[in-house]
């Protein structure tokens, strides 16, 4: 159980007024809102311990450096991971997902090998494989979905065999909620060869996620969307896989030696983290991987199951309206997307805003996904620890209020 | 900001029953426009003869102030010279921009409002966001009318 009082207490944002109604935030799938702990944390820094982190030899340098080093160590104990250097600080999870594709992909596909991931995969797990693609000459295969808009387990397993090399796949997609059976994809690409990247960005702020039981060898997420700040985000990956990765980008600090024509890397994982790194908001990350921890990560997925539970069971009374994604809790997380026939998602979405609850409306970064479904566009509600059982009828409402505007309530 | 600014009767009227929506077997000047953010879509498919817009087709799918800009700019430009949809595509976007309010066109009570139903569209300006949707049909529009290819 979260005592919602005491979080939304920690969540300045949440007093805000919104077209004078009161704010129901309801896309957190897009970004999380922030506590004063995470931004108490970055303004620390800025005003009392601010200098480059591994340059100088001086207290503000060392203060900073120990900060970020400690944030890492922080989100690897979240991660469970072996060790702190198996957490490479990125600026996204785009940018995650990327270092994998060029670091590992660019370097270890050829022509004829495969690329196996899934339609339901954000535009960050799909864009980077047709870049990879193009440059190795591999070629990219997909999972489908079920008509229970879970992936077609059945219908994949003959798309594992000994050509497939990587398996990029999400945890839990951010337009249906649906959460695949990791283990399970796990096992199939191991018995084949293949290493398994698993797109994080949902999962990570959501479920709790244990590196050693999950089954994958890489893991991106990003900062903003688990209470931290934007511009940071994590690949995990298992030490030796890391080791054994190219940089994707060179520069400052990811160096042993430079000399005029060749260098040498860095040990991980700073050979993975070219340049001055985001440190501030890493250490915002940690502050928020803090907040979540006191709350602990089964009570998030717990209270994110139960708002979900609601939502689905009050939205399937509002007439015309169609839920992309499954209809019960099981491997399912608060995401839900949905269709209100005679109104775009749109229009929707402005007629929400009016009624003061924020909801995403469009492709999701999933045009694939929303073809396959035969849409071009739809609505996504999303929930996190701040959200109470009062958003979801203050969405109702907003829905009714929609329906009566656009002239189909039928009075 | 009151919703019924925005989504003013006649809008959702061309919303539900979109006219000029048809695809053109002969039309000599077609563009696709699209707004990558929110997936918008509209195909603009003009016969232009003489010198005229003779016939006008205008598709695609989106929401209802990007269908509904669609569907009156079609009734809006037919039968009319280039040169005099120019003008009109030049007063719309006039009436679209925040600062644009002492363009003509803008008040049904003004000499020149020439925009007709369009005007209804005016509400759009108090939600900066959705602008793009109304533009989207007359900047395809616009470059429907730069393919111009004669026979």
């Amino acid at each position: 159980m979260i005592d919602t009082d005491a979080v939304r207490g920690d969540f300045p944002i949440l007093e805000r007024r919104i077209n004078g109604r009161r704010l129901a935030f309801l896309d957190s799938a897009a970004s999380s809102q922030k506590p004063v702990q995470v931004l108490d944390a970055m303004a620390d820094i800025y005003r009392n311990s601010y200098a480059n982190v591994h340059r100088g030899a001086y207290t503000l340098s060392h203060e900073a450096t120990e900060a970020y080093e400690e944030a890492r160590h922080k989100v690897a104990v979240f991660l469970n991971a072996a060790s702190d250097e198996e957490i490479v600080f990125t600026r996204s999870a785009t940018a995650a997902m990327n270092l994998f594709a060029y670091g590992w992909g660019l370097n270890n596909l050829k022509p004829g090998d495969r690329i196996l991931t899934s339609v339901m995969e954000h535009h960050a797990n799909i864009v980077p494989w047709h870049i990879i693609a193009r440059h190795t000459g591999a070629e990219l295969r997909y999972m489908e979905l079920n008509d229970g808009f879970r992936l077609d387990m059945e219908g994949a397993r003959d798309r594992f065999d000994e050509r497939v090399k990587v398996v990029a796949v999400s945890g839990m997609s951010n337009v249906l909620g649906t959460m695949p059976p990791v283990n399970e994809i796990a096992r199939l690409a191991h018995e084949v060869g293949a290493v398994l990247l698993v797109d994080g960005a949902q999962l990570v702020p959501h479920a709790p996620v244990d590196v050693q039981t999950l089954g994958a060898d890489f893991l991106g997420f990003s900062g903003h969307k688990m209470l931290g700040p934007t511009g940071i985000g994590v690949l995990w990956g298992r030490r030796a896989l890391l080791e054994s990765m190219e940089p994707a980008e060179g520069g400052g600090e990811m160096i042993r030696d430079v000399r005029l024509y060749e260098s040498d890397w860095a040990e991980v994982p700073h050979k993975f983290e070219a340049g001055t790194p985001p440190f501030v908001e890493a250490i915002g990350l940690g502050a928020a991987v803090d907040y979540l921890s006191a709350i602990g990560m089964d009570n998030v997925l717990q209270h994110d199951r139960e708002l979900t539970g609601y939502a689905l069971e009050r939205l399937a009374g509002v007439p015309g309206l169609s839920i992309q994604g499954p209809a019960d809790t099981v491997d399912r997380g608060g995401a839900i997307s949905f269709d209100l026939e005679g109104i775009h998602a749109h229009d929707v979405a402005t007629i929400l805003d009016q009624e003061g609850v924020a909801v995403r409306a469009g492709h999701h970064c999933a045009k694939p996904l929303l073809r396959s479904l035969g849409l071009t566009a739809s609505t996504r509600a999303s929930f996190y620890v701040y959200n109470v059982p009062a958003e979801v009828d203050a969405l109702v409402d907003a829905l009714g209020v929609a329906r009566r505007i656009f002239g189909l309530d039928g009075a | 900001m009151a919703l019924e600014d925005l989504y003013r009767e006649v809008i959702l009227d061309h919303y539900r029953n979109p006219r000029n929506r048809q695809a053109l077997g002969r039309a000599n000047a077609v563009a696709d426009g699209s707004n990558p953010l929110c997936g918008d879509e509209v195909r603009v498919e003009l016969l232009i003869e003489g010198g005229e817009v003779t016939a006008i087709g205008v598709t695609g799918h989106g929401c209802s102030i990007s269908q509904a800009s669609g569907s009156m700019m079609g009734d809006a430009v037919k039968g009319r010279s280039i040169e005099t949809i120019r003008t009109l595509t030049g007063r719309f976007k006039g009436m679209m921009s925040i600062d644009g309010a002492d363009e003509p066109g803008l008040d049904p009570s003004r000499p020149g409002a020439v925009l007709g139903d369009l005007e209804a569209l005016q509400g759009v300006r108090k939600f900066p966001v959705r602008i793009k949707c109304a533009n989207l049909p007359w900047t395809t529009l616009e470059e429907a009318i730069n393919n111009f290819k004669a026979d």
